[in-house]
């Protein structure tokens, strides 16, 4: 470049027309766009999921370009911030570049003008008046300054010029505009905590990943003055002095300088049954002053020491259960055992010769759903007390349920609810267990005893037998023992798969041309087995004297027994031994926190402030200019009159039509009077 | 004619007694409503009322539209209040509430009178009749007051539900739709009297009327008029100034669009047929063009300003002030692109069919910023689903 000595040729340095271009506006507009168009990918496309969802959902060739284009984590790619910095630099250079002419501008009231640029004007107006021009020219002044301009009056060879200027403000509009996003966006790094990137990046900082049981001493963060944006889950009576910062593969243990105990946690519902508010009640120690005692909510923060703490969350804090485990598949022994546990908890539970893994996942105190008994199905009621569990098996396979404490109403009869499911993603099939005239499970456990125990089994087949053939009169021994057989066989295989394998017996073993006569008599038999079995146990074991009463007692057992059959049947595809009677509990909440420092964040208000404030005067306070020049003529003075706004001229027209005419009613236009 | 101030002669048709009698009227109401209820406001309530009282003296100083609008929605707003008293079942049987003035009749004529208000303006506008464009306007007032009404009974209904239920209606989409409908036909009337042109009314009440469209699709689908609880998220004071900042914004970008839309079918018919319809009756080009310019400089502010309220809110309610959520990341895009859109405009004097586009395009945007992120992505921001 030969050129650099000359400063006014057109051809500039390489420095100096980088600086243009980092200020001009057709680069402003394409960051702004950018920006935006950056922003839509990183909402279109959910961010910072697991790697391994987005493999499924573009395939392993997407993923890869996707990935290398920091698509998963658009706001703290690198090249999003790139823009982020070009833009702050854009804005700087625009403003260091117009910052000077703008303040002169604010000021300068234009005395150098001529009424050749002033005839040249869009909106002007020429008349004459009586007065000489010293006193035409105070009239102007005084009456512009009435109208709010700031006005002076220059006087030249043979004319005096009148300089008027209203909202000079404008141009403030524009610094503090352009300011305030400088000022924003560098606040936003400071809470973004671009030394901790660094840190991790160079392995200052380790994250630790759950996988491994050991937590380095390099994955601690001391208190400090940094930023950070952190998480805590603190148990009821529990206290803890160290948050949780997530990070990609893992997370960050950040150290507070205060503890901080949990000491209750409280949801409340409306009547309908949503949630109405979630709030904790907290103590704060540290080492200089007394504990802080208070209570913080959803939208109701603590400030304390520069540190924010927030209600975001909740879950269970390790609630104490106390169980009945009724065995499903035995004749064994009087039941229930009691068992105690908690949720979070894995316990092993041997059951003859099963080993089975019990791991407790939550507890609910309340499940407000639909009530499917109610007409409207938007009606909302509260089922009670429920809990979740697998049940693992030595194989590794585990079924997911979840039992209700509280039976549940349908049809005006009783039962305990238990639904299974095999993943998360199915929904639940549900165990309808009748409730007994007790209130219990008893006579439902004590019939499923039965149905397991042989020798009661084979008895009653037996005089079932006997009373069959006595009817028909038959004295075939062969005949006798088939009989015999199919009853017990019925029902065994009634308890092991239900109706269901009963139906598919009949359904594959019996030849074609007997199915209709032979199968109903099967199911017939297998009903009669099974109300001699229960009849032997417990039903119509409530009569009264009052016949009445009786009936309808007896109404309500033949329904409870109905009610247990279609139980029984359904047993086979419930897949545990086990049925787990939630008896009693104490429930044990942990309140979620987030802990943030944002020192940036003072700054970033403040930019706001500026933003508001520039955007209005930018706006809504148009810098308006009018100039008058008198020149005396032979009779009087002629005035010329030229006004513009640095907005839009069509802004300026009506107010240059009234300015004129007040002005000009002022002087006393000596022409239209 | 003798004008006295500047500051009356671009806007001012109102003589300085009707200013003054005005501005005594609502100064009257806040003192009013502060003594009244001095003992269970709390700072934040009684900055309200003074800035409101100072907002509609300022409104109405000029324009006496908004004054006679301001005495009948309160006056009607105050009539259900009272026919009410503590008994929200008088929806049912009282006949004014059932048949006018429960929320939901309010919504019902309101719907009704804003596409009676979109044919009138057509039709006045293809029969070049002044009279029938009148019509129009007084029709879009008529359904401006009903929806005003509607929200402030809703308001009080849902106090009568229980006290704990009550709160202001912009609290989910149902609530904001009407309120976008009515921001909208207020910020169009007032540019109607001001530029004196009936022409564009159409246009811009065809977007209601498709809003309005949408809501009673959704009303009766979906069940959505009933009155919900605030879940905790939504229990804050700053909901009630973010939320109607923010469709100052959607309602004025709205408005913008439309007016391209005008703008593009006049410049299209000027070119195939200059002697056609819509391009003698449609108003001058530069006209629509500053109007443009005015609907988005004044949406911008109040845009900028609705963001910035939700990103103080979201410091106190989330720990954060900006978390990159879907709709704050859209209320960015937005914001972003009325900004270019302004530079283009401002700096590079750009105009004409380019930035009409530009806006109508933008309108499109804000609509997936409103709408489509609820739609279509999860986030923070999940109250609002569809
Ligand atoms: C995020 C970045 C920016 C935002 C949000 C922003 C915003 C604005 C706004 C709202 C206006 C007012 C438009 C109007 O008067 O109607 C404006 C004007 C202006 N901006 Fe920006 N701006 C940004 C960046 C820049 C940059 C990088 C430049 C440098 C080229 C620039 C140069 C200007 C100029 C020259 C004006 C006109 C001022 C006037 O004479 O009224 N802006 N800006």
């Amino acid at each position: 470049m030969s050129d650099d000595s000359n400063p006014n040729t057109r051809h500039h340095t390489l420095g100096q027309r980088l600086f243009q271009f980092l200020g001009s506006m057709d680069l402003a507009i394409t960051l702004l766009l950018a920006l935006a168009i950056a922003s839509i990918i990183g909402t279109v496309l959910q961010q910072n999921q697991p790697y391994a969802d987005y493999l499924i959902k573009f395939g392993p060739f997407w993923f890869d370009i996707f990935e290398s284009a920091g698509l998963y984590d658009v706001y703290g790619a690198s090249w999003f911030l790139a823009i982020l910095t070009l833009l702050v630099v854009s804005t700087s250079v625009c403003l260091i570049r117009n910052t000077p002419s703008m303040i002169k501008d604010m000021r300068n009231l234009r005395t150098h003008v001529q009424s050749k640029s002033l005839r040249a004007m869009h909106h002007q107006k020429q008349w004459s008046v009586d007065a000489d021009a010293g006193n035409s020219a105070t009239i102007l002044e005084a009456t512009l300054s009435n109208l709010g301009f700031r006005a002076k009056q220059t006087v030249k060879s043979d004319e005096i010029l009148v300089s008027a200027m209203r909202g000079g403000m404008n141009r403030l509009g524009y610094i503090l505009t352009h300011l305030a996003i400088i000022i924003i966006c560098i606040g936003g790094l400071i809470d973004s905590n671009p030394a901790l990137k660094l840190a991790v990046w160079t392995e200052k900082v380790k994250v630790h990943d759950f996988a491994t049981k050991t937590i380095s001493p390099k994955s601690y963060l001391a208190a400090g003055t940094k930023a950070f944006r952190a998480s805590m889950i603190i148990a009821e009576g529990r206290s803890s002095g160290t948050a949780l910062i997530a990070m990609k593969g893992g997370a960050l243990f950040q150290r507070l300088p205060f503890s901080i105990e949990v000491k209750d946690f409280r949801m409340e519902h409306y009547k309908t049954g949503q949630p109405k508010s979630y709030e904790t009640d907290l103590v704060i120690r540290d080492d200089s002053s007394e504990p802080l005692e208070t209570t913080i909510s959803v939208n109701h923060p603590l400030f304390y020491k520069g540190y924010t703490i927030y209600q975001s969350s909740f879950e269970d804090g390790g609630s104490v259960l106390t169980l009945n485990i009724w065995p499903l598949n035995s004749s064994a022994g009087s039941p229930p055992v009691e068992f105690e546990t908690n949720v979070f908890k894995n316990s092993d539970i041997s059951w003859g010769e099963q080993n089975l893994g019990l791991e407790v996942l939550s507890f609910r105190l309340f499940n407000i759903n639909p009530d499917p008994t109610d007409d409207d199905p938007n009606r909302q009621r509260n089922f009670g007390p429920s809990f979740d569990y697998k049940l693992r098996k030595d194989t590794g396979e585990a079924l997911e349920y979840t039992n209700y404490m509280l039976p549940i109403k349908r049809n005006g009869r009783e039962y305990y609810l238990s639904g299974v499911r095999s993943s998360v993603a199915e929904p639940f099939g549900y165990l309808y267990l009748p409730v007994d005239i007790d209130g219990g499970l008893t006579h439902f456990s004590h019939f499923l005893q039965r149905l397991h125990d042989e020798n009661i089994v084979n008895d009653i087949a037996h005089t079932m037998m006997t009373e069959t053939l006595a009817e028909i009169n038959n004295q075939d021994k062969k005949l006798e023992q088939s009989l015999q057989e199919t009853l017990t066989m019925l029902v065994t295989m009634f308890v092991e798969g239900g109706f269901a394998s009963v139906g598919e017996f009949i359904e594959t073993t019996l030849p074609e041309a007997e199915k209709e006569t032979l199968g109903p008599a099967y199911l017939s038999m297998l009903r009669e087995m099974l109300s001699r079995i229960y009849l032997g146990g417990t039903l119509y074991k409530y009569g009264t004297d009052d016949p009445e009463e009786n009936a309808k007692i007896q109404q309500a057992e033949l329904l409870f027994f109905q009610d247990a059959v279609d139980a029984v049947s359904s047993l086979s595809q419930y897949g545990s031994p086990l049925f787990l009677e939630l008896s009693d509990y104490e429930h044990v909440e942990a309140s979620g926190l987030q802990v943030t420092h944002s020192p940036g964040q003072p700054i970033v208000y403040l930019g706001c402030a500026f933003l508001i404030i520039g955007v209005f005067l930018l706006f809504y306070l148009p810098q308006r200019r009018f100039w008058a020049i008198v020149k005396a003529n032979n009779s009087g003075t002629d005035v010329l009159l030229a006004g513009m706004s640095n907005r839009n001229p069509r802004e300026i027209d009506l107010f240059f039509e009234q300015v004129a005419e007040q002005l000009e009613t002022a002087t006393g236009n000596s022409e239209t009077r | 004619m003798t004008i006295n101030s500047v500051n009356t002669m671009y806007t001012g048709t109102s003589t300085p007694m009707a200013r003054w009698s005005w501005r005594g009227l609502m100064a009257l109401a806040a003192v009013t409503l502060l003594v009244l209820y001095s003992s269970v406001f709390d700072s934040y309530e009684i900055g309200i009322v003074i800035l409101a009282a100072v907002g509609f003296s300022f409104l109405g100083q000029n324009w006496s539209g908004f004054r006679q609008h301001f005495v009948v929605v309160t006056a009607l707003s105050f009539f259900a209040i009272w026919l009410y008293g503590q008994d929200l079942g008088l929806a049912e049987s009282n006949f004014f509430l059932k048949y006018l003035i429960s929320s939901q009749s309010a919504f019902m004529w309101m719907s009704a009178l804003f596409v009676m208000a979109t044919f009138a303006y057509f039709a006045g506008l293809f029969m070049r009749s002044s009279f029938t464009e009148k019509v129009g306007s007084a029709l879009t007032w008529s359904a401006t007051t009903m929806g005003l009404v509607g929200l402030m009974v809703r308001w009080r209904e849902s106090y009568l539900i229980s006290p704990d239920v009550g709160h202001i209606p912009v609290s989910n989409l149902y609530e904001v739709f009407i309120l976008f409908a009515v921001i909208t036909a207020l910020l169009y009337l007032y540019y109607e009297r001001r530029y004196q042109t009936r022409s564009l009314g159409g246009f811009v009440l065809l977007i209601i009327t498709a809003a309005v469209v949408f809501q009673l699709w959704y009303t009766f689908g979906k069940g959505a008029h009933e009155i919900q609880p605030l879940v905790p998220a939504l229990q804050s004071y700053w909901m009630k100034i973010h939320v109607p900042a923010n469709f100052v914004g959607y309602g004025t970008f709205a408005i913008a669009a439309m007016i391209g839309v005008a703008y593009l079918l006049k410049s299209w018919q000027q070119n195939i047929n200059p002697q056609g319809l819509l391009a003698n009756v449609l108003p001058d080009f530069s006209v629509m063009d500053d109007l443009m310019y005015k609907a988005i400089a004044l949406g911008f502010a109040f845009f900028t300003l609705a963001t910035i309220l939700g990103a103080l809110w979201a410091a106190e309610a989330w720990g954060g002030y900006w978390s990159w959520d879907p709709k704050e990341t859209w209320a960015l895009i937005v914001w972003l692109n009325y900004a270019a859109w302004l530079h283009m405009r401002m700096s590079k004097g750009w105009n004409g069919n380019p930035m009409a586009w530009w806006a109508v395009i933008g309108l499109f945007v804000t609509l997936f910023a409103f709408l489509g992120v609820n739609m279509f992505l999860s986030g923070l921001h999940s109250y609002g689903e569809l």
